[in-house]
């Protein structure tokens, strides 16, 4: 080979970039991160259930938060009515953070698992959590 | 032709993965198996492709020059577009491979009135430097997927390019971009003629692929949400060795997956190939320097010659005998010195003689 020095060197480089997911993890165990929902409102509840499906919760809560901001903000509704015929009043701070006042172990378990950060708390208030 | 076949392909691609997971239920085929095939296809394709770039020799120095080569003193060196030292060849790898400077001289030529005109045309090098950058960003945000805890360059990778906060999820303009800048690069292929004459196949395939890699990706950020944090179950199972198929996740993260596996089991055997060649192109990477610096060629072999004395050893009584003169006479004989001069010592220099 022809300047085989640089150009191993080359290859190394890309295998060690390309590859270095496979060696960091290789062996660890990654368990995906149990969103607790043990919190004092939804201990109250007859019935443990979030205002859609959980499914629906799961994948699509940013676009349900988005609808319940426009609503809010640009349509003056503040009333949403669920799937089940159910009314909330539209309020992240007053519907989704009453039930799910833990924010840390719940909110973010998911969102630092998936490397979002929500820019909402720059102006919204994080319930309090005594932890 | 080239254009329908690799629309078709890609059609067929997208339809195989979502009648294989969405009617059969090859889950594990489509999001395991498939994808270790593509990267191992991938890692070995590129090495091997890069070190058979590295076997072939460079017969000559054939540097491109882009300005005045180094010369004298006082005439002023273009160090980048026409280097004559490692430095300045590194200098212009760099411009070349992050700026594509040799593109921003691209010229576009056309009649005018019957007479060829050229001007620049800078249209070709903005949307590769769009699509190849949002790319590039578009790759470093999913590493988000394959890293527990995120790394924290990830993060500020989204919030830069998430930065004008429309809607939620927040549209990141990359995946955008780079739709954009690959839609353009079809549409030049369509209607810039002597572009579509030259476009083959192997031309369309990848931008239908990448365009319909990007589609699915934004299909599934945006309207057929998937849930990420089972994604994410799935993308740790395969680097840590330990694959899982997490229930619930939507069959279009799987036709994403096969389509990007698709794209990187293709990429070694391809044009894509570009990204590790860019590195190995002599005209780019050899510094000019070649009135410096003899180069050798390696492809010189020992060459069996036959020289004009060595002709002339073998040849010589045979041409004086036809008459035909020859560049070393053979030292005359003393019978043949007697003959011209009727005496022996007839060869001794006039001025010896006492
Ligand atoms: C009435 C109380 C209540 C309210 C209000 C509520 N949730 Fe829930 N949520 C729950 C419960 C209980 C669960 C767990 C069981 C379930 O998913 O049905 C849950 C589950 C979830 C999940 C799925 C977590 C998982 O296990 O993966 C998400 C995401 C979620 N909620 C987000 C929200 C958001 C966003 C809002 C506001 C739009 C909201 N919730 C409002 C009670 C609530
Ligand atoms: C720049 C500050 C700011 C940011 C950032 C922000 N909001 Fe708001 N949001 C507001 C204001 C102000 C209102 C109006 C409050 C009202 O009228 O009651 C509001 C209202 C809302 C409402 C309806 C009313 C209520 O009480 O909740 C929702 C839902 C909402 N925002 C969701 C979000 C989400 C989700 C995010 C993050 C993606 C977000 N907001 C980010 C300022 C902000
Ligand atoms: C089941 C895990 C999970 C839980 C629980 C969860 N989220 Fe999320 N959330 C996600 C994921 C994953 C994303 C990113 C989706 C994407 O990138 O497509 C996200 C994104 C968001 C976004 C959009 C962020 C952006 O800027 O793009 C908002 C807003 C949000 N979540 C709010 C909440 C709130 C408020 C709660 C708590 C009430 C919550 N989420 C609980 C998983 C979760």
């Amino acid at each position: 080979m022809y300047n085989g020095g640089k150009i191993l060197l080359g290859i190394f480089v890309f295998l060690a970039l390309a590859t270095y997911p496979f060696y960091n993890n290789i062996g660890k165990a990654n368990a995906r991160p149990e969103p607790s929902t043990d919190t004092p409102a939804i201990q109250k509840l007859a019935q443990k259930k979030c205002i859609e499906p959980e499914a629906f919760m799961k994948s699509e809560h940013m676009q349900l938060l988005n609808q319940w901001r426009d609503a809010a903000v640009r349509d003056g509704n503040r009333i949403y009515v669920a799937g089940d015929g159910q009314r909330y009043d539209i309020s992240l701070q007053n519907t989704c953070m009453k039930c799910h006042s833990n924010k840390k172990e719940f909110c973010d378990s998911c969102h630092n698992y998936a490397g979002v950060s929500p820019y909402c708390w720059d102006c919204h208030l994080a319930p309090k959590e005594g932890k | 032709m080239g254009a329908l076949f690799s629309f078709v392909v890609v059609i067929l691609l997208i339809l195989l993965a979502y009648v294989g997971v969405a009617a059969v239920g090859m889950q594990s085929f489509f999001g395991i198996v498939i994808p270790y095939v593509a990267v191992l296809v991938f890692l070995v394709g590129v090495v091997y492709r890069v070190i058979k770039w590295g076997k072939s020799p460079v017969p000559f120095a054939i540097t491109t020059t882009g300005g005045q080569q180094k010369s004298l003193e006082w005439i002023k060196q273009a160090k980048l577009d026409n280097p004559s030292s490692s430095t300045g060849v590194v200098g212009r790898m760099a411009l070349e491979i992050l700026l594509f400077r040799s593109l921003f001289r691209n010229t576009k030529s056309e009649l005018r009135d019957g007479r060829l005109a050229y001007g620049s045309g800078k249209w070709l090098w903005l949307a590769a430097m769009a699509f190849h950058w949002s790319f590039l960003i578009v790759l470093l945000r999913h590493v988000r997927l394959f890293e527990t805890p995120v790394p924290s360059f990830v993060n500020l990778l989204e919030s830069l390019d998430g930065f004008l906060q429309i809607g939620a999820p927040r549209l990141f303009l990359t995946g955008v971009i780079l739709l954009l800048a690959v839609t353009y690069l079809l549409l030049r292929r369509f209607y810039v003629r002597q572009v579509r004459y030259i476009s083959l196949a192997a031309d369309y395939f990848p931008l239908f692929l990448i365009i319909a890699v990007a589609s699915t990706g934004i299909l599934m950020r945006y309207f057929f949400k998937v849930d990420i944090v089972s994604v994410k179950e799935l993308t740790m199972g395969l680097v840590s060795f330990n694959p899982t198929v997490p229930a619930g996740v939507g069959a279009i993260f799987y036709v994403h997956v096969f389509l990007v596996s698709t794209l990187f089991a293709y990429f070694p055997f391809s044009k894509l190939m570009h990204a590790g060649g860019i590195y190995l192109s002599p005209t780019r990477n050899l510094a000019n320097d070649s009135r410096a610096v003899r180069h050798v060629n390696p492809w010189d072999y020992p060459v069996k010659v036959h020289t004009y004395d060595e002709y002339e050893d073998e040849f010589r009584e045979k041409m004086i005998k036809a008459g035909i003169p020859v560049e070393h006479y053979p030292a005359p004989s003393p019978e043949e010195l007697e003959k011209e001069f009727g005496d022996k010592d007839a060869g001794v220099p006039a001025g010896k003689e006492e």
